[in-house]
């Protein structure tokens, strides 16, 4: 479903600033993976997920979803392919827009937008069917600006947005770090139900190594711009986090490789 | 004359220019209000609208075509500003001011190197005048502007409502969810800025007719007259419409209110050559008060 070659990208190069946030990096997934990504500050794990969605571009290799490679389409045109969730819940929507109004823009995802108007009853109903799934109360609140939600309850929208056109990829960065731990919990929830009723191939960072061993039936660990570690299927439910930990420091060979990942 | 007499004499010519002007607020508020995007072109595109209208109608063009010809050429200058914003890297604000600058240059070309040019309403059919602004007739200005202000808010409001309009309101009101929904923001804001400056020259053309001249300078300080009708409308407004129509309703009556306004301070006896400074140091008020809001605001939770 994706696959990423051999892409590399620096920031800033021949300054001295220059960083490497990818290192040939190459990555396979099937349909129907869903993989954790977890790694220490500046492993790379934002970059890589901004290379895939087309707002950072790489410098070589090529990113290829669902048989197509993109590596030199622009993150609009990508979006057709995928669904995204953000770590900040502002990110992920129109806060001026009303509920109904949001997840109308992300049904039209991958279509031409034209001259009809944007939102239609059949719709209206639908949306409000699926905002009931959230048990959050929103199918009453559909005309509500979204700037009024709180963040939770934005990401849980976002997720249904994402979700929405039954995207090739589903991409969540950290999408529950600037959540309270119980809302984060319930977010999480819903991201398992809604990848696993729709089938979707997932790519999720985390920085909570519990959540990376619980989620999924795949998970990589990223070090200095590429992949090293990748576990799946029953090696993966076995792990336990001090079984990561060890894991990292052999494969960064270094101890304080430790306390990066544990407060990056 | 008494105050009061002269006051009432003046008030229709206010009426019609605050609504010429709150079609050319329209323009703004689309910039400044739906994309977020400070756009300084409409100095320079008010003055253009104005000369491509009076050389046209002068040329003997019939004026409604002439208006949708100084319509178009607002959009070029739009997307002039577009093309250096999305393409060129140049941040909106400069962009506007170097179309602005641009602009001055190209006006008085089409002005034929001069720096105005009057068209009569004794040799030409007009379709507004400041002559018959206090008639009885059917010459009359207000209604047919009137007329105008609904008919372009009924458009503007279907397209904004439909799947492309609805992509440029995403575009302006976070740009990153846009472009992870699949829009495409630049072209967006390229289309937007056309529009608000097609709009915007629009009512430079109508403002021509009105006065019966077109001025090189007639667009300068342009940008104030518009956001101190767009927040004029906002402060009178602000809670009471929600739908989008009506919003741009209220930056037209923000635009009335502002020369009706306008017209009392000049019976009161302000001297014309101040009135820019005026202008600017009301519309900072206005700018500046949200923002002081906000800071008391932050202060009263941090003591809590």
């Amino acid at each position: 479903m994706l696959e990423l070659n051999n892409i590399s990208k620096t920031f800033y190069p021949g300054t001295v600033n220059a960083k490497t946030a990818l290192n040939k990096l190459s990555l396979k997934l099937n349909a129907g993976d869903f993989v954790t990504v977890i790694g220490g500050n500046g492993a790379g794990k934002s970059t890589m997920l901004g290379a895939i969605a087309g707002n950072v571009q790489v410098d070589s290799g090529s990113i290829i979803i669902d048989g197509q490679d993109v590596t030199r389409l622009p993150e609009y045109k990508r979006a057709a392919f995928l669904g995204r969730v953000f770590q900040d819940p502002m990110m992920g929507t129109a806060p001026t827009m009303q509920i109904e109004e949001n997840l109308a823009l992300a049904a039209r995802r991958g279509q031409k937008r034209g001259l009809r108007w944007g939102i239609t009853k059949t719709e209206r109903e639908d949306y409000r069917e699926l905002l009931k799934t959230l048990e959050l109360g929103l199918e009453d609140r559909m005309t509500s600006k979204v700037g009024l939600l709180s963040g939770g309850q934005r990401q849980a929208l976002t997720l249904l947005m994402a979700a929405l056109k039954q995207p090739k990829l589903l991409l969540l960065d950290e999408h529950t770090a600037a959540l309270d731990p119980k809302t984060a919990a319930k977010v999480l929830e819903l991201s398992d139900r809604i990848v696993e009723e729709n089938s979707l191939t997932t790519l999720m960072i985390t920085h909570n190594m519990k959540d990376a061993i619980a989620h999924g039936n795949r998970l990589i660990m990223m070090d200095a711009g590429r992949v090293v570690l990748d576990i799946a299927g029953e090696d993966k439910k076995k792990l336990t986090v001090a079984d990561l930990l060890a894991l990292f420091s052999e494969a960064s060979g270094s101890d304080e490789a430790n306390d990066k990942l544990l407060l990056g | 004359m008494n105050f009061f007499a002269s006051l009432l004499n003046s008030l229709p010519g206010a009426a019609a220019q605050g609504l010429i002007w709150g079609l050319m607020a329209i323009g703004v508020y689309l910039t400044f209000r739906v994309l977020e995007v400070s756009d300084l072109t409409v100095d320079g595109s008010i003055a253009l609208g104005g000369a491509v209208c009076v050389m046209l109608i002068r040329g003997g063009m019939n004026p409604w075509l002439a208006m949708i010809l100084t319509f178009i050429s607002g959009m070029l200058a739009g997307l002039v500003t577009g093309m250096l914003h999305t393409r060129c890297g140049i941040p909106a604000i400069l962009s506007g001011i170097l179309t602005q600058l641009a602009l001055y240059s190209i006006n008085l070309r089409v002005l034929g190197n001069k720096a105005n040019q009057a068209v009569g309403v004794d040799k030409y059919p007009l379709l507004v005048s400041q002559r018959y602004v206090r008639e009885l007739s059917l010459r009359n200005p207000l209604p047919l502007l009137l007329l105008l202000c609904a008919v372009l808010i009924l458009i503007l409001y279907w397209f904004f409502g439909t799947e492309k309009g609805s992509g440029i309101r995403a575009t302006g009101a976070n740009a990153a969810m846009a472009r992870a929904q699949g829009i495409n923001t630049d072209g967006n804001i390229v289309l937007g800025l056309m529009i608000s400056n097609g709009l915007v020259a629009f009512a430079g053309g109508l403002l021509a007719q009105f006065q019966g001249a077109a001025d090189v300078g007639m667009g300068k300080g342009a940008i104030v007259i518009g956001l101190a009708a767009v927040i004029i409308g906002e402060v009178i407004f602000g809670k009471l419409f929600i739908n989008f129509g009506l919003k741009l309703s209220a930056v037209v009556v923000g635009a009335v209110v502002y020369y009706l306004v306008l017209q009392v301070v000049l019976q009161l006896g302000l001297n014309t050559n101040d009135l820019k400074l005026v202008s600017a140091c009301i519309v900072a008020v206005f700018l500046a008060v949200p923002y002081w809001k906000a800071n008391a605001r932050k202060k009263e939770k941090s003591n809590a």
